[in-house]
């Protein structure tokens, strides 16, 4: 569904700023795969979606969704292909329009805008329907302005906008981050259900070892911009927060000092 | 002050200020839609004139003229939006350099720096010779140029240049061509402000090459006060841009009430940059006391 190929993606080159952000990375997703991503600041996880995303372009390597080369494709082309979701509840939304329009913005994704009316009695029907699901109470609110909602509200609705038009791939980038524990784990228990649900693949960022545990057939971890493990199957089913400690110091030597306390 | 010549006066004023409502509302697209301070303004509000005269004179139906005003301030548009999303050039700087390339054109056009046009000659669509029937057809033109705005804006195209100016990120997310958005709301801002030129010229019976200088800052003006005055009664789109064209008629009243305080009319310029600031400030300044004070200035974000 997804292959990355041989990734590179310097930031700032030739500068006393310079970061290589991204080197060499090699992932294939199975469809329906559902990653999680581990590693510590500035491991790569949030560059390599970005990669995927088309935020800016890489130096070298291949971007392939479901056999399709997206390497050269703007990031709004590629929006196509994905749905994602960001670590700042603000990232997803537009605050200053209702939340019926965000969601016919997204409704609309990979179709050419033309100058027909933009949301359709149908399709609020539709919303009010996928609203009802989240029980958030957003159904009776279809002409409010996104910026009254909460974080978590906001997320919740960044993930129906994202899956509204069934992604290939979808792209949670610590998008419980910047919630409370309460809330980010609903809406965590929601983002399993939508992948559950659409048969979805997907990539989740999370600095939460129990949760990259917790979710997902498959779990990597990065750091200096690699992949320096990649667990699945029974053995990421039978995973604990020690193995994947003891595993994490294997992989990456003496850096295991710096990054526990972050990703313990 | 001569209460009589004050009263004598304000029609006037409330016809320009329709007028510069038109180019207001093309402010408004740019400033509070796309969230982009375009001062391309200042060249494209003349060459709307400049080219509405020079077709007239040529002996063009006048309304044919609207439309070629229109066209040449949307090209003038174009221009600013490839220079910023082709070319990387900042916002601001985009908009000064077509501005400053602009006076030249407007020159080519007009052949001089002004050229005049007689409402005894020429069927004009308005005049200031007769101020009512002024006020009567840039109404007109103004609801005219609401309504269609308020189709535009609610349809798929419309939506996505809004979102673009609201959350460029999630734009792109959603598959949205924001770079194309922000050139096609460039566009139509500035054939606004184009329309708006062709108009001025008739009613002040020429187009001069300094027509525009400082007509951002009406624009802006008009916005803000709109905003301002109007912000909490008028929510809907259509009504927000209704609160731009008022804002734009009570800056020509209050510029009429301070020249019968005995003011110059050179002295105008300071005054609208004095009365933008003014009103710029205000929101800052009850930002920052609240802040200061704890009280609950914040609550609407809550």
């Amino acid at each position: 569904m997804l292959e990355l190929k041989e990734i590179y993606k310097t930031f700032n080159p030739n500068s006393p700023s310079e970061k290589k952000a991204l080197n060499g990375v090699n992932l294939t997703l199975e469809s329906g795969d559902f990653v999680t991503i581990i590693g510590g600041n500035g491991a790569g996880k949030s560059t390599m979606l970005n990669a995927i995303a088309g935020v800016w372009p890489i130096d070298s390597g291949h971007v392939m969704i479901d056999g399709i080369d997206v390497t050269k494709l703007p990031e709004h082309k590629r929006a196509l292909y994905l749905g994602r979701v960001f670590q700042d509840p603000m990232n997803g939304t537009a605050a200053d329009m209702e939340i019926e329009e965000n969601l016919a913005l997204a409704y609309r994704r990979g179709q050419p805008r033309g100058l027909r009316w933009g949301i359709t009695a149908k399709e609020r029907g539709e919303y009010k329907e996928l609203l009802k699901t989240l029980d958030l109470g957003l159904e009776t609110r279809l002409r409010a302005k996104v910026g009254l909602l909460s974080g978590g509200q906001r997320q919740a609705l960044t993930l129906l906008m994202a899956t509204l038009k069934k992604p290939k791939l979808l792209l949670l980038d610590e998008h419980t981050a910047a919630l409370d524990p309460k809330t980010a784990a609903k809406v965590l228990q929601l983002s399993d259900r939508m992948i559950a649900e659409h048969g979805l693949t997907a990539l989740m960022v999370t600095h939460n070892m129990k949760d990259a545990i917790a979710h997902g057939n498959r779990l990597i971890m990065m750091s200096n911009g690699r992949i320096i493990l990649d667990i699945k199957g029974e053995e990421k089913k039978k995973l604990t927060v020690e193995d994947l400690l003891q595993k994490f110091s294997v992989a990456s030597g003496s850096e295991f000092v710096n990054d526990r306390a972050l990703l313990g | 002050m001569n209460v009589m010549a004050l009263m004598k006066a304000l029609p006037g004023s409330v016809a320009q200020g329709l007028i510069w409502g038109l180019l207001a509302v093309g402010v408004y697209i740019t400033y509070k839609v796309l969230d982009y301070a375009d001062l391309t303004v200042d060249g494209s509000l003349c060459t709307g004139g400049a080219v509405a005269v020079m077709m007239m004179l040529a002996g063009y139906n006048p309304y044919l003229a609207l439309v070629g005003a229109t066209l040449a301030g949307m090209a003038a548009g174009l221009v600013t939006g490839v220079f910023h999303v082709t070319f990387g050039i900042p916002a601001i700087l985009s908009g000064i350099l077509t501005q400053l390339g602009l006076y030249s054109v407007n020159m080519r056009i007009m052949g001089k720096s002004n050229q005049a046009i007689s409402v005894d000659k020429y069927d004009l669509i308005l005049s200031l010779r007769n101020i009512p029937h002024a006020i009567f057809v840039s109404s007109i033109f103004c609801v005219i140029a609401i309504v269609v705005l308020y189709w535009f804006f609610g349809t798929e195209l419309g939506r996505s240049i809004r979102a673009t100016g609201n959350n460029e990120n999630m734009s792109r997310a959603q598959g949205i061509n924001t770079k194309t958005m922000k050139i096609v709301g460039l566009m139509i801002s500035n054939g606004l402000v184009g329309l708006a030129g062709a108009f001025y010229a008739q009613y002040q019976g020429n187009a001069d090459v300094n027509m525009g200088r400082g007509a951002i800052v009406i624009g802006l003006a008009a916005v803000i006060i709109g905003g301002v005055l109007f912000g909490r009664i008028f929510r809907n789109f259509a009504m927000r841009l209704v609160g731009v064209i008022f804002g734009a008629i009570l800056y020509f009243v209050v510029i009429t009430v301070v020249l019968q305080l005995g003011l110059e009319t050179t002295d105008l310029k300071l005054i609208s940059a004095l009365i933008v600031a003014a009103f710029l400030a205000v929101p800052y300044l009850k930002g920052q006391y609240f802040i200061k004070h704890g009280k609950k200035g914040g609550k609407a974000n809550a």
